[in-house]
């Protein structure tokens, strides 16, 4: 066999030498265009909606998963250090990018299961977010504090926002960023308890609207899903930040203040999310910090209609995109369970045990199934969200965050 | 103070297991042992994986997966270099107030506490 292959790859060369000592150069950039074509053909012709991205956190890489199939279709090395690594959708679905925790931004193509781009833009990074044009992506950092923003098809340098405050010229850490119609990225100073808006009219030199004391160390934030409103969540009190991006000259106003009537939090042992929101029409689920607690907020006045008990402290409190169920993961050491949320009854209707330590999960795009990720067990879990039944298992090494490309079309992902 | 939830699967030492670990670290008294402080033991290594394995995959959700830092400090020997013993270990097992740093008493004894400040300045927590 080996032999055969050498023989023929032999004659190929004797070929190639032929022609170019002959001078048929036409010839040979012939061939050289019809091998690259079929190289290219090789590539299947499919969209990307059912598509998808696992992160296996310690190894840098990326599982390419297909939803419809429940299968990974290949992986993505070379992407740094990925513990707390996120990913943003360029709007053809196509393109990702990942922020990863050393600072690595990386475009990949999930089709081609390529690195189109990278960059080291910073020492210490958190995540990032993509543009309501799709034309820039922005990465929120630790350090240096601040946000950067890049050309999203090239990678290339557009504008640096120091997240410079006080007297001193100290610099925050950024936390909590997400895009807002009108091109806008706001996002928040974990060390200066401040919001900003970058409004991205000139990308090079983004207009940026502070606002001060909105509370002490806000640690993420949301927006929802019409772009209107930004919650901060606030590690150092009782509450939440909230600006109405309609009218930010009205300015940041607390919400949910005291909400834990001055009992004492709990110590936590990971901070919550707010980014994958849950929003079932005009109620939102939000996870209390340091507490059992899921927090049921009316959003038309933003008063609390209820507190639904869980069975540990919450990180993610994600809704099925329709609304009727809310699915709640834990922070250590209560991290090996997920519970399920009736939005109708307000109650918890199930509680699962999809593996050890989940630290993630993510809804198909119409919200038939959920993936899980169990860091500890090294797998993925797919569950049926109607009969909650497990219908699938995936392997993946050490896997955290899973992003389906139908992030892409919303806004605040 | 913050205190933890009764129901906490607390680490226990056993009085046994103290007494082997003492034995052990008697017989093969190792320098890093001695260097540290009075009654500092190893914990058996069955221990000591786990320990790891907390130290960079939850102490890591915050300091990171490579303790390079996050929403708290970096713990690499650099960035620990001038912080005394006492007060890293007072900073695990008690928390810091005011910060995110919570405490870990419930799943992690002082002395491994010790144990675990020790491998961070050495930097040699990759082990197990």
């Amino acid at each position: 066999m080996a032999n055969s292959v050498r023989t023929a790859w032999r004659s190929v060369c004797a070929a190639w030498r032929a022609l170019a000592e002959s001078g048929h150069h036409r010839t040979l950039a012939c061939l050289a265009a019809s091998l690259v074509a079929s190289a290219c053909a090789q590539l299947d012709v499919r969209g990307t909606g059912d598509l998808g991205v696992v992160v296996e956190r310690e190894r840098g890489s990326l599982r390419v998963v297909d939803t419809s199939a429940r299968a990974a279709l290949g992986t993505i090395v070379g992407l740094g250090d990925l513990s707390h690594a996120s990913v943003v959708y360029a709007r053809d679905g196509r393109y990702a990018f990942v922020f990863g925790r050393d600072g690595g931004l990386t475009k990949v193509d999930l089709l081609r299961r390529a690195v189109v781009a990278r960059t080291l833009q910073a020492g210490n990074s958190i995540g990032g977010a993509i543009t309501q044009d799709g034309r820039h992506v922005a990465a929120q950092n630790y350090e240096p504090g601040g946000v950067k923003v890049f050309r999203a098809d090239t990678l290339e340098a557009v504008a640096d926002i120091p997240a410079v405050y006080g007297e001193r010229g100290e610099r925050s850490k950024v936390v909590g960023l997400a895009d807002a119609p009108g091109n806008r990225l706001v996002f928040s100073l974990y060390d200066a308890g401040e919001i900003w808006i970058a409004d991205l009219a000139d990308p090079a030199r983004p207009a940026i609207t502070r606002f001060r004391d909105v509370g002490r160390q806000p640690y993420d934030a949301l927006v929802t899903p019409d772009g209107r409103y930004y919650v901060a969540g606030l590690f150092g009190e009782d509450g939440l930040a909230l600006l109405d991006l309609w009218h930010p000259e009205r300015g940041v106003r607390r919400i949910l203040d005291g909400y834990g009537q001055g009992s004492e939090k709990l110590p936590v042992y990971k901070m919550p999310h707010l980014r994958g929101w849950a929003i079932a029409g005009d109620v939102a689920y939000l996870p209390a910090i340091g507490r059992h607690e899921v927090l049921v907020v009316d959003m038309r006045d933003w008063r609390m209609l209820a507190k639904i008990p869980v069975a540990g402290q919450p990180v993610f409190v994600i809704a099925r995109p329709d609304g009727r169920q809310v699915w709640v993961n834990f922070a250590f050491p209560d991290n090996g369970r997920v519970q399920v949320i009736d939005a109708e009854s307000r109650q918890v209707a199930r509680t699962l045990e999809p593996g050890r330590a989940v630290l993630h999960l993510e809804f198909t795009p119409r919200g038939e199934a959920v993936w899980i990720s169990a860091r500890d067990d090294d797998r993925v879990l797919v569950y049926d969200t109607s009969t909650l039944a497990k219908v699938a298992s995936l392997d993946a090494a050490k896997p955290s965050g899973i992003f389906f490309t139908s992030r892409a079309a919303r806004i605040g992902f | 103070m913050i205190a933890p939830r009764a129901s906490c699967p607390a680490v226990v030492v056993t009085p046994m297991r103290r007494f082997v670990v003492a034995a052990i670290a008697l017989a093969a008294a190792s320098p890093l042992v001695a260097a540290g402080a009075d009654d500092a033991a190893p914990p058996a290594p069955p221990r000591q994986h786990e320990l790891l394995r907390l130290l960079h995959q939850d102490c890591g959700s915050c300091h990171g997966l490579r303790l390079t830092g996050g929403l708290g400090p970096a713990l690499t020997p650099g960035a620990l270099k001038d912080k005394p013993e006492a007060s890293l270990v007072a900073a695990i097992v008690s928390g810091r107030r005011g910060t995110p740093m919570p405490p870990w008493q419930p799943f992690i004894s002082e002395e491994e506490a010790r144990w675990l400040v020790t491998r961070l300045k050495e930097g040699n927590t990759d082990g197990q």
